[in-house]
């Protein structure tokens, strides 16, 4: 099977920066015409049925592909499964339309707030839960997801089962206005947070952070007689992936206007969690593609709406079945040192040079 | 917060739990058999479960033709009809178990790849389950009709202990020791035990896996059908997603217990179900899921192997 992973990254790694660069930009510019990409009649099979296919740009698919980049740290990076993920991002969402709507912060004062008691939840979770390993972590955080939600339901001063409505939308950037006849600069935000959270993934990646958690990831015991803190790399990668969600969260809430406990179901946290494993646990752009993929899909055939999850089901088993390790999986060895990369080079061109001797030969 | 509750209603309460536990009990015996051997959660042990429900029910109203109002059945009838609704909700939900482990599990196992591939197929197996369902019955609940007349066999100072309580209590203990010999006594239960300890070394002793790990999923069906006829029996409800409550607070009770532990599942199910009816009870039922989850944490921040776990992983305090 042709290895498009593979491909690509080699085709990365014999650019230059100027290459690389123009080639980032190119993309990037792409992304942010996405909006306009339904409004050609070649294109118009991009268009989703029911609902309009900007405001789908930016929910579902801006949001899972954010969430599940946030949640990609914590089950790609550090292998550590966590069931709960909808909770991080209930609290971003509840955060803003509180603040939102009883005090007179605006969306972006909120932002840092929402992220901040995000991670301070993921923190207090984690302090203690990060101890336990495998499946009890999964049923702890499964756990918090429900009480984070029933909580919600059950008081009353921030709206129980309704929710809060009229949460402010954002104050406007660059006299473009942010409501909900634009969705497209919506999706525009949102580009820009996931941008950085790859940025800042990548980065992370390739230091301490990066190399302790793929550490933890691969063994826990040999990290800790390493001298890996593995608690406390632990506690940062649940954090940094919670901080995430919340973020999402406050760009949720102000984009719909409502928040609501029914948001914030089971359902949602395994769905992040298939858009990370269908994608491809740990590698960021399979995680991209996954949560696109699960979240888009789903909005396309909505027409035969009443069996799509039928569908989506079905598209699961079959994928998984199909790639186990998902669409684009992560590399077998992620960091080559610059001498092994050179190494690795020469031995190619050496192969290169016998198989066109050999080839000679045998003519 | 209302702690006069407890002491009025101590006995009925603890008749509930008792009943409540041992429905847990059941499912959590699910979780933890296929669990101990593929150390994966089935996801789709919740779907197991109700379709077991909805075979119940089809069988009650098709084959015995009872509907809403007909009368309870009596004597030597009533028999024949639980015991056909019970073996048909067990071979449902048993055959159903062992084709999600075809589906779900044995070709990604087959490949050895990583363990959250084959979660993930095993969400898409519950999916389509609970969907297929859910478009058969348009969302609607179904009821169960009345087979069993609910009376009290006795009642002691007003309180009673119902009959349907009594059948459940009963049955539920009756499976759970039934399980517990079968895996404890038989050649094929000796199997499923070494396949638990070691897949490798039990591969090397001659072990056909895919034949224990198959088995394994049976045992757990048919245990999770035996719960989901009890259940019938008390509630008399079901929907396509009946499972999902049930399935979460039964994997919580096989967690509690040990999770991979037969009488981890034993314990844990009777603490939960006991725990949820006197919570609830004290702090309103809709604070129920939370102080179970709470209560979760707590012993496991106190014994990260649950209540009954072996401590086969090292704990890390």
């Amino acid at each position: 099977m042709l290895n498009l992973r593979d491909k690509g990254a080699q085709l990365w790694e014999d650019w230059n920066r100027p290459k690389r660069v123009a080639f980032a930009l190119i993309m990037i510019f792409g992304v942010f015409l996405l909006p306009y990409a339904g409004d050609f009649s070649f294109t118009s099979i991009l268009n989703t049925p029911i609902a309009s296919y900007q405001a789908i740009l930016v929910y579902p698919v801006g949001m899972y592909i954010l969430m599940a980049l946030g949640l990609n740290i914590v089950v790609g990076k550090s292998g550590l499964l966590d069931l709960g993920y909808v909770a991080f991002f209930a609290i971003g969402a509840y955060t803003a339309a509180i603040l939102g709507t009883k005090t007179t912060l605006n969306i972006w004062e909120i932002l840092p707030m929402g992220m901040g008691f995000a991670m301070l939840a993921g923190v207090l979770l984690g302090i203690p839960t990060l101890r336990l390993r495998g499946d009890y972590l999964a049923i702890v955080t499964l756990g918090f997801g429900e009480i984070v939600r029933i909580a919600v339901l059950n008081t009353n001063s921030i709206g129980g089962p309704n929710g809060i409505p009229g949460v402010p939308n954002p104050p406007s950037i660059l006299g473009q206005s942010f409501d909900l006849a634009n969705p497209a600069h919506f999706f525009w935000i949102v580009v820009v947070m996931i941008l950085f959270v790859i940025w800042m993934v990548r980065r992370l990646s390739i230091r301490r952070p990066g190399r302790a958690w793929e550490a933890i990831r691969q063994d826990e015991d040999v990290a800790i007689l390493m001298g890996v803190p593995t608690l406390r790399y632990k506690i940062w990668s649940f954090s940094i992936g919670a901080a995430v969600g919340g973020a999402a969260g406050v760009i949720f809430a102000s984009q719909q206007m409502l928040v609501a406990p029914q948001t914030f179901t089971f359902n949602v946290s395994v769905l992040i969690l298939s858009c990370v494993v269908f994608g491809g646990m740990g590698n960021i752009w399979g995680v991209v593609l996954g949560a696109t993929i699960l979240s888009y899909f789903p909005e396309r055939i909505r027409f035969i709406s009443s069996a799509r999850q039928l569908v989506f089901g079905l598209a699961l088993i079959i994928t998984m079945n199909l790639r186990p390790d998902g669409l684009l999986p992560r590399k077998k060895r992620e960091h080559l040192s610059l001498e092994e990369r050179e190494a690795a080079k020469a031995a190619k061109a050496a192969l290169k040079q016998a198989k066109k001797l050999n080839s000679g030969a045998s003519k | 917060m209302n702690f006069s509750v407890v002491q009025s209603q101590f006995f009925p309460l603890l008749i509930n739990g008792l009943a409540l536990g041992f429905i847990y009990v059941l499912i959590s015996v699910g979780y933890t058999m296929v669990y101990g051997v593929l150390r994966l959660i089935n996801f789709a042990n919740s779907e197991i479960f109700m379709l077991g429900t909805f075979a119940t029910i089809i069988v009650s109203r098709t084959v015995f033709k009872f509907d809403i109002n007909s009368q309870p059945s009596h004597g030597m009838k009533l028999l024949i009809v639980l015991l056909c609704c019970l073996l048909a909700a067990m071979l449902t939900s048993g055959v159903v178990a062992v084709l999600v482990e075809l589906v779900a599990y044995r070709r990604l196992r087959s490949r050895g790849t990583n363990r959250l591939g084959s979660l993930i197929s095993a969400i898409g197996t519950s999916i389509v389950l609970s969907e297929g369902v859910r478009l058969l019955t348009h969302s609607l609940p179904e009821s169960s009709p009345r087979v069993l007349s609910k009376f009290y066999i006795f009642t002691i100072h007003g309180v009673g202990l119902r009959i349907d309580q009594f059948l459940v209590i009963i049955s539920g203990a009756l499976f759970f020791f039934a399980v517990d010999r079968f895996v404890k006594l038989t050649r094929i239960g000796k199997a499923i035990r070494a396949v638990s300890m070691s897949e490798e070394n039990s591969r090397l002793m001659g072990i056909n896996l895919n034949r224990v790990i198959s088995i394994t999923f049976l045992v757990g069906g048919l245990v999770t059908g035996a719960a989901a006829f009890l259940y019938e029996t008390v509630y008399e409800t079901t929907v396509f997603n009946v499972g999902f409550n049930l399935g979460i607070a039964a994997f919580t009770a096989a967690v509690l217990g040990g999770i991979g532990n037969l009488r981890g599942a034993f314990y844990g199910g009777l603490t939960l179900g006991l725990a949820e009816e006197f919570f609830s009870a004290v702090l309103g039922t809709q604070w129920k899921e939370v102080t179970v989850f709470v209560v979760l944490v707590l012993v496991l921040l106190v014994r990260p192997n649950g209540l009954f776990g072996e401590a086969i992983q090292q704990s890390r305090v």
